[in-house]
């Protein structure tokens, strides 16, 4: 560790390993319950999981990006954090706020929630992953301002690289896109069309720039390969996020009561968004191939070339499926979304985050080298367990959607979505299996923390 | 073929590429703001549709259901709910929602369940209206079947 504030990045990066934990366990139980309707009913009723399941990743993630962050900001400015202490106070207001919402999802009915948390007063509440009260979103504003405000303070009095201005210029993005969770027009087709001014321009644009920086940043630490070189290929590909993923959000607006023009539009720049994570790929297959070091965390190197893979799966192969306009016409909300979302979170931004743990938290344990061998060799185990079982979910989930898309789509004998749902169910009680193994893996990766280091 | 392109190059597509995208989807964006009240028969939303939609947030049904094909895959899509089990007529619709309403959860052993949100019947005639209205929107002839 060069710098002394990065370490604050420790709390971050456990807190958001510890959520991942919970949502994956929510997961699970979902899983259960789509196969076993009385399971947890009425105790926890399907929509609460699924809220606590996605509101959890998409917390985890941003603690993920804000460890990441700490950890290369001062690296990459040559100098300490701006405020070390706002980064913890930052911390433990998130930390509080993100508990109390899940405690008030679990035990508080949705409809006494926004009662209680002032909804009335500005109606936010009740879409689709933008769930949180009132004010958890005002919470979420006040952290990532004072996110944006110590990163920037940082770069500004230090030495500025590609790799911090293109993470400013995402983390500038989340925040203003954000803003948009506020906004909810009466009429429900406007509402849905800013909506994904959020959740699309996150994932699929402002959010590919915070993982081509980590990612950068991280192939640099580990392969030792020219600067240059690699700012080279981060402006290529972030470029092409820009590029096909502004008006990829396109893809959203097909069927939803938008104008017919955004079937060409989101059809033609769609078929473009697999680009830049094919880019990621060679760009992290080609930097471990010319690396001018050998970092003895070799495990962190494995990650990176993981998560480029798994994206490019996850995101851009999965997503393509069902991008064009024709095909989504039959895909729109069936199982093949959620197939498609699970590999390209995973993929893109929990396994970006799992390498930058896995790069930067032995040198916060005071292991500059990584961890010992025996240690990557668990952690190692763990990534193919996690990938397999992500990979087998996604298969299951495909499956799933398209026996959906022939029972009730496609044809004559059109049968009913709870009918279909009946004929998918040995195929979830697949998805839950692989959803097991994703946990399991998770749990030998939490082990590899906990190996002894070889004296 | 990355070896011809240079970082200058490259930063130039990014941000030459990235504000030109942007400014054509910000320009979309103001042209299917002012579609987007025809398409939808905005002239239609009455008080009683905006009722039904703040219900349909405050018991938060899209955790469950899709509506124009997002929301959660649990339970059926609802956009079309109306054609569906009330063969597009509003009395049938509005009789066949009380019904449904009150019979929440039904006692099917592990068919996937529906929880009781205790409204009233104003308030269901309101949720009818609100997916009766939605069901009339133009959504470039999505679904593709009454049952999708």
């Amino acid at each position: 560790m060069k710098y002394t504030s990065q370490a604050v990045a420790k709390p971050y990066f456990i807190f958001a390993l510890i959520l991942l934990a919970g949502e994956i366990l929510f997961g699970l139980l979902m899983s259960v319950q789509y196969v076993y309707g009385d399971f947890l009913f009425p105790l926890i009723p399907f929509n609460v999981l699924r809220m606590v399941h996605t509101n959890l990743l998409i917390v985890l993630l941003l603690f993920g990006f804000m460890g990441a962050t700490y950890y290369l900001v001062p690296e990459e400015a040559e100098r300490e954090l701006w405020s070390p202490k706002l980064a913890m106070v930052t911390f433990w207001v998130f930390v509080v706020a993100g508990v109390a919402t899940i405690l008030g999802y679990l035990f508080v009915p949705y409809a006494t929630l926004t009662e209680i948390t002032f909804n009335e007063l500005l109606p936010t509440m009740g879409r689709e992953f933008l769930e949180q009260p009132l004010p958890t979103k005002v919470g979420i504003v006040l952290v990532v301002v004072s996110y944006i405000v110590n990163v920037s303070m940082t770069v500004l009095k230090g030495r500025r690289t590609v790799i911090t201005t293109v993470l400013i210029t995402g983390l500038l993005g989340l925040a203003v896109f954000f803003l948009f969770a506020f906004y909810v027009p009466d009429n429900l087709i406007m509402d849905k069309f800013f909506w994904w001014f959020t959740v699309h321009l996150w994932v699929e644009a402002t959010w590919e720039l915070i993982m081509g920086a980590i990612l950068a940043f991280v192939l640099i630490k580990v392969t030792g390969v020219d600067r240059e070189h690699i700012d080279k290929w981060l402006y290529l590909i972030i470029a092409m996020t820009m590029v096909s993923g502004i008006l990829g959000t396109g893809h959203h607006f097909f069927y939803m009561g938008a104008p017919e023009y955004w079937l060409w539009i989101g059809s033609i720049s769609s078929a473009v968004e697999p680009l830049p994570f094919f880019l990621m790929i060679l760009f992290a297959f080609t930097m471990a191939r010319d690396r001018k070091i050998k970092h003895d965390n070799e495990i962190a190197l494995t990650w990176a070339k993981g998560t480029a893979v798994m994206a490019f799966i996850g995101a851009g192969v999965w997503g393509f499926f069902h991008t064009l306009a024709p095909v989504n016409m039959y895909t729109h909300g069936t199982q093949l979304t959620a197939a498609h979302g699970h590999l390209s979170f995973y993929g893109a931004y929990i396994m970006i985050v799992f390498t930058v743990v896995s790069y930067a938290m032995p040198i916060l344990r005071g292991r500059p080298h990584g961890n010992c061998e025996k240690a990557q060799k668990v952690e190692l185990t763990s990534f193919w367990m996690m990938n397999i079982g992500m990979m087998g979910l996604t298969l299951a989930l495909s499956a799933a959607g398209l026996v959906q898309i022939f029972d009730s789509r496609v044809g004559t004998d059109l049968i009913g979505f709870m009918e279909s749902a009946e004929s998918i169910s040995s195929i979830f009680m697949i998805r839950a299996g692989f959803g097991l193994l994703v946990f399991l893996g998770l749990l030998t990766y939490f082990y590899s923390f906990f190996v002894k280091e070889e004296a | 073929m990355t070896e011809r392109i240079t970082k200058s190059m490259a930063k130039n597509i990014y941000y030459g590429g990235g504000t030109f995208a942007l400014l054509i989807f910000i320009a979309l964006t103001f042209d299917t703001v002012h579609q987007i009240p025809e398409r939808s028969n905005q002239v239609n939303m009455t008080e009683s549709v905006v009722l039904g939609k703040k219900l349909w947030e405050n018991n938060n049904c899209v955790g469950c259901h899709t509506i124009v094909g997002e929301g959660a895959y649990y339970a059926p899509e609802l956009m079309n709910v109306f054609n569906r089990r009330g063969a597009s007529d509003e009395v049938t619709f509005k009789a066949y929602m009380q019904g449904w309403m009150a019979a929440q959860p039904l006692a099917i052993p592990d068919r996937r369940k529906m929880p009781q949100f205790n409204l009233s019947n104003e308030e269901v005639d309101h949720l009818s209206d609100f997916l009766i209205w939605t069901s009339k929107v133009n959504a470039n002839d999505w679904p593709p079947t009454i049952e999708g």
